[in-house]
């Protein structure tokens, strides 16, 4: 969240390669050897963590239990049994993980393109169709920002849970409240982008007897496919990952609830079950991990543009 | 082999498992459907209003969705939050009463004791790090997958990160081998093992690493794109003037990347603020170890007590208020400047 904009001038962080001769010379004079050492800790300090939990999720249990997952170096055991178990729907250590996972991708899929379709049209409008207060109700949404979703939990459950609308806990109640979540921080990148198009562009599309339906389609849409990929990984990694969100709206049944609330359950419950708990961890961590090792470039493009959000 | 026969087995119960699964897919697909339907119809409507008036229609569908759903689902709860917050459960208007509770109680001392070191800790190690790092690494051979390796934290969610970190810190008693890499490296080094996650006060400390650990990256990442925009003039011109390197980081790199900084910083305080699914996932606030992000969730919903919630949901926004316009102002000026 917050109005956060890389002021610097902005160089993908992805093609940061040196050029040229003069790259080559700054950098033996920058990098020494102590530079080295600490660039290498922390690169370590980063990455173990993670590749602790990968191998032993594929560790048998009993290993598991009785000695660190280093030693696989020495006495190496591999098994897909934790992942069977964390998929299993029957039996006593049931997790029944492959039902939340979908429920992650009935959650998240509506809860991206929803919010998206609706700040575009929103960010247009604030951008080039002019109407009295249009800069003050911009001001107001942007400043939308500043609320902590925390502010919005409890009357916006009560709201749902209204007789007339009675949608607590089900999916589009999900879906709902991830959409309105995310609409300050989207309309306001959106109306960045959007606003950018050159005037002359916008103007031979009216003299052409356009109107804004139909520049809407035609020009912005087209013109803003890089800014939307951006907003739309964002948004994407940012309802997989919710948890908040979807254990106050999903109810928390395995009918609904998403893989992050299972596996925030199985920490409470069975927090000593590492074979489960590795496996599981894996399995919700997958996806992201997909999205953002092939997307990156756009992920830092976002992230430079727009920061984080919640 | 008992895995293949595992994942045998796992595959005949696929079957069932994809009848009840489907519809589900399909209710999603259909929503996005009916979704862009309407969403069409909106703007076949747009298109074909009456000429006179146009502008006006195509203004309001265009707008009025986002609006309504703002107004109904974050500016009306946001004002009844804080109407909640100064009243009793019964709805009594009863003053600052939540609020003395929450700064009166122990626990919830510990809340804000908690939060305060949270905010205090987490900015200034990412940020520092990151910063290192970012320096270290620029223009490195292999520079883009070094960064990838910091920056992809980012990517995993609080509640995976807190899992991982748990392994980390996973506790066996004295004698017995250790299975988390902490306490084996102390064990190795001669020491006891130690019960990182619930020992308090530390802990407190133990938990916020975890966030520290997923917002190097993105600290990091900015941080080294405004590195890449001082211009390589001024830094050969200052190593001709014979300024060491931390002179050059100094008097040269540092001020030009202020603005930067002052940005990473706040919006790491912010998220810092209202991220409760670490906590909420390493220890549900147990062993002291809660933050106002978590203790609003717990009071709200597992507690009965939505008043005490909404009041330290209150207490979230008055503590992230001033940074945001503090934000705001640092940026409206760096644009002035530059």
């Amino acid at each position: 969240m917050s109005a956060a904009i890389a002021p610097e001038p902005v160089v993908d962080a992805a093609d940061a390669t040196p050029s040229g001769g003069k790259a080559k010379r700054v950098k033996k004079r920058l990098t020494s050897r102590t530079a080295t050492f600490f660039a290498i800790v922390i690169a370590a300090l980063w990455t173990i963590p993670t590749f602790g939990l990968f191998v032993s999720s594929f560790r048998p249990d009993t290993d598991i239990a009785n000695s660190g997952w280093w030693t696989i170096f020495t006495n190496p055991s591999f098994t897909l049994d934790n992942y069977t178990a964390v998929f299993s729907e029957s039996g006593a250590s049931s997790a029944s993980l492959g039902v939340y996972f979908i429920n992650s991708i009935v959650i998240t899929l509506p809860a991206t393109v929803f919010p998206i379709t609706l700040a575009l049209m929103a960010a247009y409008a604030f951008a080039w169709i002019p109407f009295r207060g249009s800069s003050w109700i911009f001001v107001l949404v942007f400043a939308l920002q500043i609320v902590p979703l925390q502010m919005a939990l409890i009357p916006l459950l009560k709201i749902f849970n209204y007789p007339w609308l009675d949608i607590g806990g089900t999916f589009p109640a999900v879906w709902i409240a991830h959409t309105i979540f995310a609409l300050p921080l989207e309309i306001f990148l959106l109306h960045n982008f959007i606003s950018e198009i050159p005037r002359d562009v916008m103007e031979a599309a009216r003299v052409d007897g356009a109107n804004h339906a139909q520049i809407f389609r035609r020009v912005v849409i087209p013109l803003s496919v890089p800014a939307i990929a951006s907003v739309a990984i964002f948004q994407f990694l940012w309802v997989w990952n919710d948890l908040l969100v979807a254990l106050v709206f999903s109810g928390g049944t395995v009918r609904t609830a998403p893989v992050t609330q299972r596996i925030a359950e199985f920490a409470g419950t069975r927090g000593n079950d590492w074979e489960l708990l590795t496996a599981a961890a894996f399995v919700g961590t997958i996806v992201p991990l997909i999205v953002f090792f092939s997307l990156q470039r756009y992920f830092v493009r976002g992230l430079l543009a727009g920061s984080t959000k919640g | 082999m008992t895995s293949l026969a595992g994942v045998a087995q796992g595959a005949l119960r696929m079957e069932g498992f994809w009848t009840e699964q489907s519809p589900k897919l399909g209710f999603a697909a259909i929503a996005i459907v009916v979704f862009l339907a309407v969403m069409g119809l909106v703007m076949f409507l747009a298109d074909n209003a009456p000429r006179k008036g146009r502008d006006v229609v195509q203004l309001l569908l265009f707008v009025l969705p986002a609006m309504l759903l703002l107004a109904a689902g974050m500016i009306w709860p946001a004002l009844s939050t804080m109407w909640q917050s100064v009243t009793s459960k019964a709805g009594e208007f009863v003053g600052l009463d939540n609020f003395v509770t929450i700064f009166t109680d122990p626990t919830g001392q510990v809340v804000l004791r908690n939060t305060l070191l949270w905010v205090v800790f987490v900015p200034t190690i990412s940020t520092v790090v990151g910063l290192a790092y970012a320096l270290f690494i620029d223009r490195a051979k292999g520079e883009r997958i070094l960064k990838s390796l910091v920056f992809m934290p980012m990517a995993i969610s609080f509640v995976g990160a807190s899992i991982i970190w748990g392994f980390m810190y996973t506790y066996r008693s004295e004698g017995f081998p250790q299975i988390g890499l902490l306490n084996q490296i102390l064990v190795w080094i001669g020491l006891s093992p130690y019960q990182f996650v619930e020992t308090p006060p530390w802990n407190t400390f133990f938990l916020l690493v975890v966030m520290a650990w997923i917002q190097t990256g993105f600290a990091m990442v900015v941080l080294s794109a405004a590195i890449k925009g001082v211009p390589a003039e001024i830094v050969e011109a200052a190593e001709l003037d014979g300024a060491s390197a931390w002179q050059r980081f100094k008097n040269v790199t540092l001020p030009w990347i202020r603005g930067s900084l002052v940005v990473v910083v706040t919006t790491i305080t912010i998220s810092t603020l209202k991220v409760f699914d670490i906590v909420r996932t390493m220890t549900g606030g147990q062993y002291n170890t809660s933050v106002v992000a978590n203790e609003m969730y717990t009071r709200a919903f597992r507690l009965g007590q939505p008043e005490i919630g909404a009041a330290l949901a209150v207490v979230l926004f008055i503590l992230v208020l001033p940074i945001v316009i503090y934000n705001i102002r640092v940026l409206r000026q760096h644009k002035e400047t530059h």
